[in-house]
């Protein structure tokens, strides 16, 4: 039996799988019952300062490889948000990371600093949704100066809060945007969001599916690019990652972890292994730790041999 | 891994039938495995995607019956043979019954829908059904006639405006059926606060009595986290839409209220 257990910007998880932002998130309930299906920490689905609509339906398509999706990052505001952090935090069960999302730089900056006295554990800038551009344009995550404002701004009213950002895989350079982050303070990333965004059209209708037309790719099919782009991060940052993009099994999850992960997100696997995936993973970790005499499982993080 | 795959189907309508005021039924020749209680994902290309139960499968050919309330199901109900639309599905739970059981079946308004594929499906397996359909006006009342003519199918009404049958609310009936009868297990579909009634009945007469429910949905499959329900967290999609009524006791929100497309509270009204 190893120790899956993990430190992550000062909070404890019980193993290193984290529900990514923006899969099943929306409620308090639904955090806890991830949790008790095996997560070692939640996510939440992005939080807006205001109210913010969602795309119309179509929102999620799947197959074996991939999912696409263009849900909008639909949101009620921090009012209900506040709620839902309140009622979970009764008798948090595992550290809670708050998403948050904004259109414009003050945005951010407006429900960062609202974030700063609830009860969560870290602040994840999420600049980097791909399937907001039509309303917001290019997202800051993918522009390395924006990146680093937006940090800056973020850090001068979180408090003592840890601050992520959630990074984009759809720059040229992603140790560029990584490092104009870390000069402005950044203490980790959670990378990566959704690839492209994509385009899946319908041939007898000649339509695409998506009501958004276009969507953000996750799902097996990407977890090569995520397990490079953490090890590029890793290597360039030094600063600890959540790294998620694709991870459907324990082997998943121990190699995005050598190449720099300290945690695990798992957002579409729910799809394909079920709710319980979590407990799944992290029993598969296990497994494969008691197999190749690993007795701490942060002793594997970033040991990759290149 | 298994080869899942989530993307519509583009079928053609095959025939529509008016059903009611503002309800229709599209058929298709497609074999979609659905059982009682199951939904798909109807696609409107270029409009919008909403789940609707299935209301008719005997495997060579499957039907939806479409109540026109909204942007998309008005749209979908102006729809003509030969259009196309896709599907995706079927999805969650069905309704659960053994050969030759009493089954009381309570429909409100287009909730009828569902309970009508299970009545199809539960006379063969030499099932007795007691039908309780409840609607505001006679207008709105679906498949009347087609259940009356049906072997084993004993059709109880219940109008609001007593414009058809019983002026009043269908639980009196209910309540009676219950008394002079051995029923086995109940099953309803419709207004929420009509369901938590029947629930209640059901649970008091000591009858198994499993509930259709409706929540706002994206994904059919539980991704997407709309559909949820407190406190448990469970999903409508997937842990339903058919649930048992010991399972919605547990759940507070049950009668009370649902989610919206943001997320947040909305009240029934009372």
């Amino acid at each position: 039996m190893a120790n899956l257990s993990i430190k992550y910007l000062g909070a404890e998880f019980k193993n290193p799988t984290v529900l990514a932002s923006g899969v099943t998130g929306v409620t308090a309930a639904t955090w806890r019952s991830v949790v008790n299906s095996g997560a070692g920490g939640i996510t939440t689905k992005s939080i807006w300062l205001n109210e913010h609509k969602g795309h119309k339906n179509p929102t999620i398509i799947t197959t074996e490889h991939w999912m696409m999706n263009a849900v909008g990052l639909p949101d009620a505001g921090l009012e209900k948000a506040q709620q839902e952090i309140d009622e979970y935090n009764k008798t948090k069960p595992a550290p809670l990371i708050a998403s948050v999302a904004g259109g414009t730089m003050d945005e951010f900056v407006a429900i960062a600093e609202k974030m700063k006295d609830l009860p969560i554990d870290i602040l994840e800038i999420n600049i980097s949704c791909p399937n907001v551009e039509g309303e917001f344009g290019l997202p800051f995550a993918c522009v390395a100066k924006d990146a680093r404002k937006v940090v800056e701004e973020v850090k001068k009213v979180s408090g003592k809060k840890p601050v992520i950002v959630k990074l984009s895989p759809n720059v040229t350079d992603i140790k560029e945007i990584a490092n104009a982050c870390a000069e402005g303070g950044v203490d980790g990333f959670c990378l990566i969001n959704t690839l492209g965004p994509g385009l899946y059209i319908n041939i007898e209708t000649r339509i695409p599916v998506l009501a958004n037309k276009v969507g953000g790719i996750s799902g097996p099919a990407i977890k090569p690019l995520a397990v490079k782009m953490v090890h590029d991060v890793y290597k360039a940052t030094k600063l600890p990652i959540i790294g998620t993009g694709g991870i459907t099994t324990g082997r998943d999850a121990i190699e995005i972890m050598m190449a720099g992960a300290t945690l695990v997100g798992i957002g579409s696997a729910v799809y394909y292994r079920g709710l319980d995936v979590f407990r799944k993973v992290a029993n598969e970790m296990n497994e494969w730790c008691d197999l190749n005499g690993v007795k701490d499982l942060s002793e594997i993080i970033g040991t990759v041999k290149m | 891994m298994e080869n899942k795959t989530e993307l519509p189907i583009v079928l053609e309508i095959k025939k529509v039938v008016e059903e009611a005021e503002n309800t229709k039924t599209f058929y298709f020749d497609h074999t979609l495995n659905s059982k009682p209680g199951q939904f798909v994902m109807l696609w409107l290309p270029g409009v919008d995607e909403i789940p609707i139960s299935v209301s008719f499968d005997d495997g060579e050919q499957f039907a939806l019956t479409v109540f026109a309330r909204g942007e998309a199901s008005n749209q979908i109900c102006g729809l003509k043979e030969g259009d196309k639309i896709g599907i995706r599905g079927p999805y969650g739970t069905m309704f659960n019954y053994a050969e030759g059981e009493n089954l009381v079946l309570v429909g409100g308004g287009y909730g009828a829908a569902p309970l009508r594929f299970l009545a199809n499906e539960a006379v063969k397996k030499n099932c007795k059904i007691d039908f309780m359909m409840a609607a505001k006006t006679k207008n709105k009342l679906l498949f009347v006639d087609e259940l009356r003519e049906m072997k084993n199918v004993t059709v109880y009404i219940a109008t609001s405006d007593g414009s058809e049958g019983f002026k009043g609310h269908i639980n009196e009936t209910l309540e009676k059926v219950l008394k002079e009868k051995k029923i086995n297990k109940i099953m309803t579909c419709g207004p929420e606060l009509l369901m938590k009634a029947v629930g209640e009945i059901g649970d008091k007469a000591n009858v198994q009595t499993q509930i259709s429910i409706e929540r706002y949905m994206k994904c059919g499959f539980g991704v997407c986290g709309q559909c949820v329900m407190d406190p448990l967290g469970i999903r409508t999609c997937v842990s339903g839409p058919v649930m048992n009524s010991k399972v919605l006791n547990m759940l507070e929100e049950f009668g009370k209220y649902r989610r919206d497309a943001e997320g947040r509270k909305q009240y029934f009204n009372k």
